[in-house]
């Protein structure tokens, strides 16, 4: 070849030719992929919130499935904010849009964890006062709630997110009419230890909450995630040997986020 | 390393120890030692470790072509990042393909996938063979590469699930058990060490000592 391949213009040439190149491609692909993708984590989405419902028809529901199911089961998606304030209400009829960012099925509580509940949560660090004011302060923390019908009978799907051993750990809730009494339970994980903690989205796991309840005595009583092996009362569940830490981020997320629900569902006598 | 030019059959004995001799005398992973912190990290299940090394055969294959046919073009200064830039971008096309149609396995690889740009067989294969080598020869190097990687993954995960989990988790036929609740119930427990890195580095170094016991030759002075 003619060019000397060691000058520092064909250096130049070829790195903003490849760059050029390796950065259409790769632009083309993601933008061609991107609604496929969007829909997988959209039907997943619908998927979690039709199994937490927790009924036996809901347990072999294909992801695929779930878009066309959703509307016959969730009848309405309320919003509503750390003080239990309605910030947004649709029914089943109001299309889920997009760019509707109160719209419960558009609420990214993983997002609002990370960006902030958890900045007010080690910043205040052991002030539980503290806390509860900053967040009920917060304009960007919200608590979606699913109202489901199946057979005249009202379920409610509620969701909590938090943070496990490694990264964030959430799940979808489903109550029954008395919005005391779990029916059915779906946990998740971004990168929990597979085989430890990653046992959470296992059925065993999931199936413990069915039946407990987070009211004693007129109070909220949370959820607790014990050592395995332990004898258990109605608001407490087995941990996984070997994965505490995500135990405890399950614990932590269920105790801080059911609270507000309760609280709501105490003072709207309507659900 | 093998050189070899000329024509020559496809499959000549030259281009069949290509893909032979990584499985044993040269694997990428207990003879080379690359590659191992995948080996540590992604085989506490059978089905990702499968999974991951279709992942890395199918990059390292396309990658050594692809700077194969570029290696006459291809600024000395420079290479090192011109062979990043092709990992890196097959490695994202592979993401991205993976998170469109095959949604759940992309959940269960999640950062094991991005992690595959860094793993060393790749970069590895790509300077010491496919930069000096025809294409064709360089994807046998790398397919090669790709099973012996994937053959030290599997037998690791094997034992790793075996006795960490009790189970074997094949794609295709699921979560199988492979210890009897019987033996549970005689008192047996689950070794939870198994199911965190270290307890690689036990079955790969016991896996070195099984093939160099059955090749002396590989015993180095």
């Amino acid at each position: 070849m003619a060019i000397n391949r060691d000058s520092n213009v064909y250096t130049i040439v070829f790195a903003t030719i490849m760059v050029v190149i390796v950065g259409g491609l790769l632009a083309f692909i993601a933008s061609s992929l991107k609604p496929t993708q969007q829909a997988n984590i959209k039907n997943e989405k619908m998927q979690n919130i039709l199994q937490a419902i927790g009924l036996d028809e809901m347990k072999e529901l294909q992801r695929n499935d779930a878009g066309a199911k959703f509307n016959d089961f969730v009848k309405r998606r309320i919003t509503i904010n750390y003080n239990g304030e309605i910030v947004s209400d649709k029914t089943a009829d109001d299309a889920i849009e997009p760019l509707d960012k109160l719209d419960a099925f558009n609420i990214n509580l993983r997002k609002e964890y990370s960006r902030f509940v958890k900045p007010i949560m080690s910043k205040n660090k052991g002030n539980d006062a503290a806390i509860a004011a900053a967040l009920s302060a917060s304009e960007d923390i919200h608590f979606p709630i699913f109202v489901c019908e199946n057979n005249g009978e009202t379920f409610y799907v509620l969701s909590a997110s938090g943070k496990g051993l490694w990264d964030d750990v959430w799940g979808y809730i489903g109550f029954k009419s008395d919005a005391k009494t779990i029916n059915g339970s779906v946990f998740d994980h971004k990168g929990e230890t597979p085989g430890l903690g990653s046992i959470i989205t296992e059925a065993w796991f999931e199936d413990q909450f069915k039946g407990k309840t987070i009211e004693e005595g007129g109070v909220f009583t949370p959820i607790k995630v014990l050592k395995p092996g332990k004898d258990l009362n109605n608001h407490q569940v087995d941990g996984i040997s070997g994965a505490t830490f995500t135990g405890v981020g399950v614990d932590e997320m269920l105790t801080r986020n059911l609270e507000v629900y309760y609280n709501f569902f105490k003072n709207n006598s309507e659900f | 390393m093998s050189e070899e030019k000329k024509s020559e059959p496809l499959f000549s004995k030259k281009n069949k120890a290509l893909i032979t001799n990584p499985l044993n005398s040269i694997n990428p992973v207990t003879i080379q030692v690359l590659g191992i912190c995948s080996a540590l990290a992604v085989t506490v299940q059978m089905d990702n470790a499968i999974i991951m090394s279709l992942a890395v055969t199918a990059v390292l294959i396309i990658g050594n072509v692809l700077v194969s046919l570029m290696r006459n073009i291809i600024p000395s200064k420079i290479r090192i990042i011109v062979q990043l830039v092709i990992v890196a971008a097959l490695v994202i096309i592979v993401d991205q393909v993976l998170k469109a149609y095959v949604y759940d396995v992309s959940k269960k690889l999640s950062v094991f996938v991005g992690l595959i740009i860094t793993n060393c067989i790749i970069m590895g294969r790509l300077e010491a063979f496919a930069l000096g080598n025809k294409s064709w020869a360089s994807a046998l190097d790398g397919l090669g590469n790709g099973i012996g990687y994937g053959l030290v993954l599997v037998v690791v995960a094997f034992f790793k699930e075996v006795f960490g989990s009790g189970t074997l988790t094949i794609p295709g036929l699921g979560k199988l058990t492979i210890i009897p609740e019987a033996i549970y119930d005689m008192g047996y427990m689950d070794n939870g060490l198994m199911l965190l890195p270290p307890s690689s580095l036990f079955i790969v170094g016991i896996y070195i000592w099984v093939q160099k016991a059955r090749n002396p030759e590989l015993i180095g002075e």
